[in-house]
């Protein structure tokens, strides 16, 4: 399972990458291998405001139908609509072309609360 | 098969009607009329009776086999209950009759059976009052939520937003709730699948409308706490509100009513044996405790001093209204009340007793093939595995187990729900089957765990001796292609 060394986690397998005080965000490898095959993902709306915790989109599988909770407190920036088209490119890419959506206006200490690389990769063993 | 319009020939016909001496004259303008003829299939009689006899031997149902899936679906629902519901009687009845003057003394039964059936259902739920208006169980639940809010709302409490729901919980908890106008706060479960009590300690405030428990919950697992958890939410000033789903494990042996539920709704085809295939009619009963009956939809029936029934719509000031329209589906409660009186006190307890009985019943044989998370307990109505075993040893996961088992002629149980149980399995045979079927049940699930080893290959293809093989249900999820 891979677990990149310079994104935050969450404990609802969410993860966020910050540059330029941008974030981006989307779920990681474990959370796609455990949904299985992605055949659809509901995506916020730019400007929209969201806070740390709260629904930011739904992905569906064909399992079940989860939703992703924002890691940080911000504002929706970009969206990645080539996802409405193609969702299972999360299941293929959960770190690169898979990302969800980009947040401005960030709180950035936000990511005090969150678990780094090696936090995240004991946090899942302990899952299991 | 083939679809019948792939059985047309040209110029068969299965009826040819005389010669009509009328001649046609339609209105219908020359633009909206059809230019060819109506493409429909060129079929003899026989054809039709074969290809159709035929499209019905591949369906499966309870009354030809097992199904494992239980109440949540299809459980076997006694036939008489059907004839019950053809009376003509009844079936030629119109609602608006019991509303027209003089009109309410040519219904009584009707008034009788619906009067009847919600006293009943108070006497099992342990409920003040019942309405059988919601049309099915998520209509039911959004009923319930709404009655929590006219409740609040009428004691000038507007601050109470929030509505806290178990991870176990079916996903129509939080949907209902939603519809209704209140956030979700999630609450975990604790490592024995019960309501984690510290984090429900944190979560409760006066900002708090309630909490829906399902109980016993969706792990099949029966929270011993649920008295102290009724405590905790009514201190904070909550409503505790019952999520009747699985109240088929518990009925005539504990009521919600006695355990601190204010609300519950009943899915009638779970407990009551009202069958709801094809989406309804259906039919979700709401009880509610004494505080909230002004708040219960209208029309409600009442007993006068003689004996006789009447339609009252008085006292509903503060009534939510209708949820649907007159009485609800009120075949569907001629089925249940059917059933109830059928049973009796004692037969109720007893169906409950059974379906406790078979699901640990299968759990006892099982547990040595697969894992059962929550061992340790005794289940209720369902027990709740999980293929980890297989999937860790040979790579065969749920999905491959549960297409194993349509391959031996068994309906596929609940898979990967409960959401909080990694791949799981949630059998429940409900309380109509025999040991014997049981037993071949366990033995297809032991079989298919030695496949698992011996040949994993051949578990990623099944099924191979059903109608139709293995679905590509990725495409079918994102390609659906829906043609008449």
């Amino acid at each position: 399972m891979s677990v990149p060394s310079e994104l935050y986690y969450t404990k609802d397998h969410e993860w966020v990458k910050v540059e330029d005080g941008k974030a981006t965000i989307g779920i990681t490898d474990f959370a796609q291998h455990e949904l299985g095959d992605i055949t659809y993902v509901e995506l916020p709306k730019a400007e929209s405001t969201v806070s740390k915790g709260n629904e930011i989109a739904t992905i569906e599988s064909v399992k079940a139908a989860s939703d992703v909770y924002s890691p940080i407190t911000g504002t929706v920036d970009e969206v990645n609509e080539s996802l409405e088209s193609s969702p299972d490119v999360i299941n293929t890419d959960p770190y690169g072309e898979g990302w969800i959506c980009t947040l401005k206006d960030i709180v950035v200490d936000d990511l005090n609360t969150l678990m780094n690389a090696e936090q995240y990769e004991a946090f899942l063993k302990e899952e299991k | 098969m083939k679809l019948i319009y792939e059985e047309s020939t040209p110029k068969r016909r299965g009826v040819i009607p005389p010669k009509s001496g009328i001649e046609c004259q339609t209105k219908v303008p020359e633009s909206l009329r059809r230019k060819e003829k109506a493409p429909l299939p060129e079929v003899s009689e026989l054809d039709v009776v074969r290809h159709y006899t035929n499209l019905s031997r591949l369906n499966y149902s309870v009354d030809t086999n097992f199904y494992p899936l239980g109440s949540c679906t299809m459980k076997y629902n006694p036939k008489v209950n059907e004839q019950v519901a053809r009376l003509e009687g009844f079936t030629t009845l119109h609602p608006y009759l019991s509303l027209v003057p003089g009109g309410p003394e040519k219904v009584q039964g009707a008034l009788e059976t619906i009067y009847e059936t919600e006293q009943k259902l108070c006497e099992i739920t342990g409920m003040k009052a019942v309405t059988l208006q919601p049309f099915a169980g998520a209509n039911g639940e959004f009923t319930g939520v709404m009655l929590i809010a006219a409740y609040h709302k009428d004691r000038g409490d507007s601050k109470r937003r929030r509505m806290l729901i178990p991870d176990s919980a079916h996903g129509t908890n939080p949907a209902s709730a939603m519809m209704a106008g209140f956030e979700i706060t999630p609450i975990p479960s604790d490592p024995k699948g019960w309501v984690d009590l510290k984090a429900l300690e944190a979560a409760l405030g006066d900002d708090v409308a309630g909490l829906m428990l399902t109980a016993p919950n969706t792990v099949g697992l029966f929270d011993s706490n649920v008295g102290k958890i009724s405590e905790m939410v009514h201190k904070a000033g909550g409503l505790m509100y019952y999520d009747g789903a699985n109240l088929n494990a518990i009925m005539g042996h504990a009521r919600p009513g006695d355990l601190g539920f204010d609300v519950v709704h009943l899915n009638m085809h779970k407990t009551f044996s009202t069958p709801h295939g094809g989406g309804g009619p259906g039919a979700g009963a709401v009880g509610v405790k004494e505080q909230l009956v002004p708040f219960l939809p209208t029309p409600r029936v009442t007993k006068k001093a003689d004996g006789t029934y009447e339609v009252g719509v008085a006292d509903s000031k503060k009534s939510m209204g209708h949820i649907a329209p007159f009485f609800g589906n009120f075949c569907v409660m001629l089925k249940a009340y059917a059933y109830m009186l059928q049973l009796g006190a004692e037969g109720i307890r007893e169906a409950a007793g059974l379906a406790v009985l078979n699901a640990n019943y299968l759990k006892a044989r099982l547990q040595d093939t697969f894992k059962f998370p929550f061992q340790d307990q005794i289940c209720m109505h369902e027990c709740v595995c999980t293929s980890e075993w297989q999937l860790e040893k040979s790579g065969v996961n749920t999905l491959d187990i549960a297409k194993m088992l349509l391959d031996r002629g068994y309906h596929a149980p609940t898979v990967y729900f409960p959401l909080i149980v990694h791949e799981a399995i949630m059998i429940e045979p409900t309380e109509t089957e025999s040991k014997e079927t049981l037993d071949a049940f366990v033995e297809s699930m032991k079989e298919i765990a030695k496949i698992t080893e011996t040949d994993p290959e051949a578990c990623h293809r099944a099924p191979e001796r059903t109608p139709i093989g293995r679905m590509d249900e990725v495409a079918a999820a994102k390609n659906m292609i829906l043609k008449a």
